[in-house]
């Protein structure tokens, strides 16, 4: 999920990475607001609280990232830029408790996956949205407040 | 001589299904010890005995191990509220890695649909079918507490069900009469009895199994959640853990100052279900928003 974004394409929905396109042409400045976005940015949607594009990314080169201090950085230390704000995940996330991972609890025995926060969270638009659960079992006892 | 004559036929016909039953039972299982007096070389002869037998029952190739706790290690499991969505993959997941029955969509873990302000599960609804998460509802799953102080453990008239060294509490399937008082004593509905034998197609048996856990369990016994311990004893993460879109699960051996589980214990405020029953779970829940 890092540096891409979902597109509908012609395959139908999928994640493009930015460096698709942007290797092979020059990345525009960004426009001065977002309505203004052109091309495979369209199906693009931005619900990150009220900040503006150029919070995280910079203003004439809008694939490199800066953090609060203005200091660049790159699409991979990405985290860093979330921490600023998101203290409290970070602390969690750090320690464990915080996003899914896969692979082993003891890590003497095996190495342990982390998430990165925009596997799970669209960074233009983070709040986690409504899916339909998986089915749920069709016990014997099975019904509306019932549980044995 | 009537009488005599109705009674043989009642009694024939009332013990019908015994013989049906005996006959899937072969003599060696029927002398099989318990598994905690079968010497290496008896569990050995069981577990291969077992493995050919899954592959005439279901045509899967698998293999049945026998696992044992680790040193140093005590298991304990945490789960975020404030971020479980419900979307029941955990289920899901627990589902395939333990070769539930597919009839009937079994799972160790029950997601309870809950209003906001409420905590008691018997009033919570698992049945649930529109998108996650709803407004004014937060969502509980519930799996096996591997209490330690354990009801279901208490009750058992024969001993089938124990708790191991690092907390987790076993079935021997094989030992297990059915009798069903775990099912009714244990207070968080973890157990689950297999009313008919499991039906699951040879291509989606996961083949990695374990004595006292994954393996498909026979008609007539009663089955529970064992933190994945196939997995969990090699150092693993169990698969309901690994299914978790949202990092809500945190497991891991309370016994080290430095994992996750212990961090989690200690700067969030967690609770237990029921705790005013005095089962001493080790599935902790905690808030943190």
């Amino acid at each position: 999920m890092l540096s891409s974004v979902r597109l509908k394409t012609a395959r139908g929905d999928e994640r493009v990475a930015c460096e698709l396109c942007h290797s092979l042409r020059p990345t525009k400045p960004l426009p001065k607001n977002m309505e203004e976005l052109k091309e495979f940015h369209l199906g693009m949607q931005f619900k990150h609280g009220t900040l503006p594009c150029t919070s995280c990314h910079s203003a004439g080169q809008p694939p490199r990232l800066h953090l609060a201090s203005g200091a660049a950085l790159e699409m991979v230390d990405a985290m860093q830029l979330c921490a600023q704000c998101h203290g409290t995940q970070f602390r969690d996330y750090t320690h464990g408790a915080h996003g899914g991972m896969n692979g082993h609890w003891d890590t003497t025995q095996g190495p342990r996956l982390r998430n990165h926060c925009v596997d799970c969270h669209d960074p233009h638009r983070p709040q986690i949205q409504a899916v339909h659960p998986a089915p749920a079992p069709r016990d014997r006892f099975f019904g509306k407040g019932l549980v044995h | 001589m009537v009488g005599a004559s109705l009674g043989a036929t009642a009694f024939a016909g009332a013990a019908g299904p015994l013989y049906g039953w005996a006959a899937d039972l072969s003599l060696d299982e029927f002398l099989q010890k318990h598994y905690t007096e079968l010497k290496p070389d008896e569990l050995q002869a069981v577990l291969r005995r077992l493995e050919a037998e899954t592959k005439e029952d279901y045509g899967a190739d698998v293999q049945i191990e026998d696992v044992r706790p680790q040193e140093g290690v005590q298991f304990a499991y945490a789960l975020n509220l404030s971020v479980c969505t419900g979307c029941r993959k955990c289920q899901e997941a627990c589902h395939h890695e333990n070769n539930h029955d597919r009839a009937t969509n079994n799972s160790y873990i029950r997601v309870f649909e809950m209003d906001k302000g409420t905590l008691s599960f018997d009033h919570g609804n698992a049945d649930y079918d529109h998108a996650v998460p709803k407004e004014g509802k937060f969502y509980l799953p519930v799996q096996c507490q591997q209490c330690d102080n354990a009801p279901c453990v208490t009750v058992c008239p024969v001993q089938a069900t124990w708790k191991e060294s690092d907390g987790v509490v076993v079935v021997d399937y094989n030992w297990c009469i059915g009798c069903r008082y775990c099912e009714a004593a244990c207070p968080y509905h973890a157990r689950r009895f297999n009313w008919q034998k499991p039906q699951i197609s040879a291509h989606e048996v996961n083949p990695n199994q374990a004595y006292l856990s994954n393996r498909i369990r026979p008609q007539g016994v009663v089955e529970k959640c064992t933190f994945c311990l196939h997995r969990t004893r090699k150092g693993r993460l169990p698969a309901c853990l690994e299914a978790c879109p949202t990092g809500a699960r945190v497991f891991g051996n309370v016994l080290d100052p430095n994992s996750t589980i212990r961090w989690v214990l200690e700067n969030k405020r967690v609770f237990v279900l029921k705790e005013e029953l005095g089962t001493r779970p080790r599935f902790y829940y905690f808030f943190d928003k």
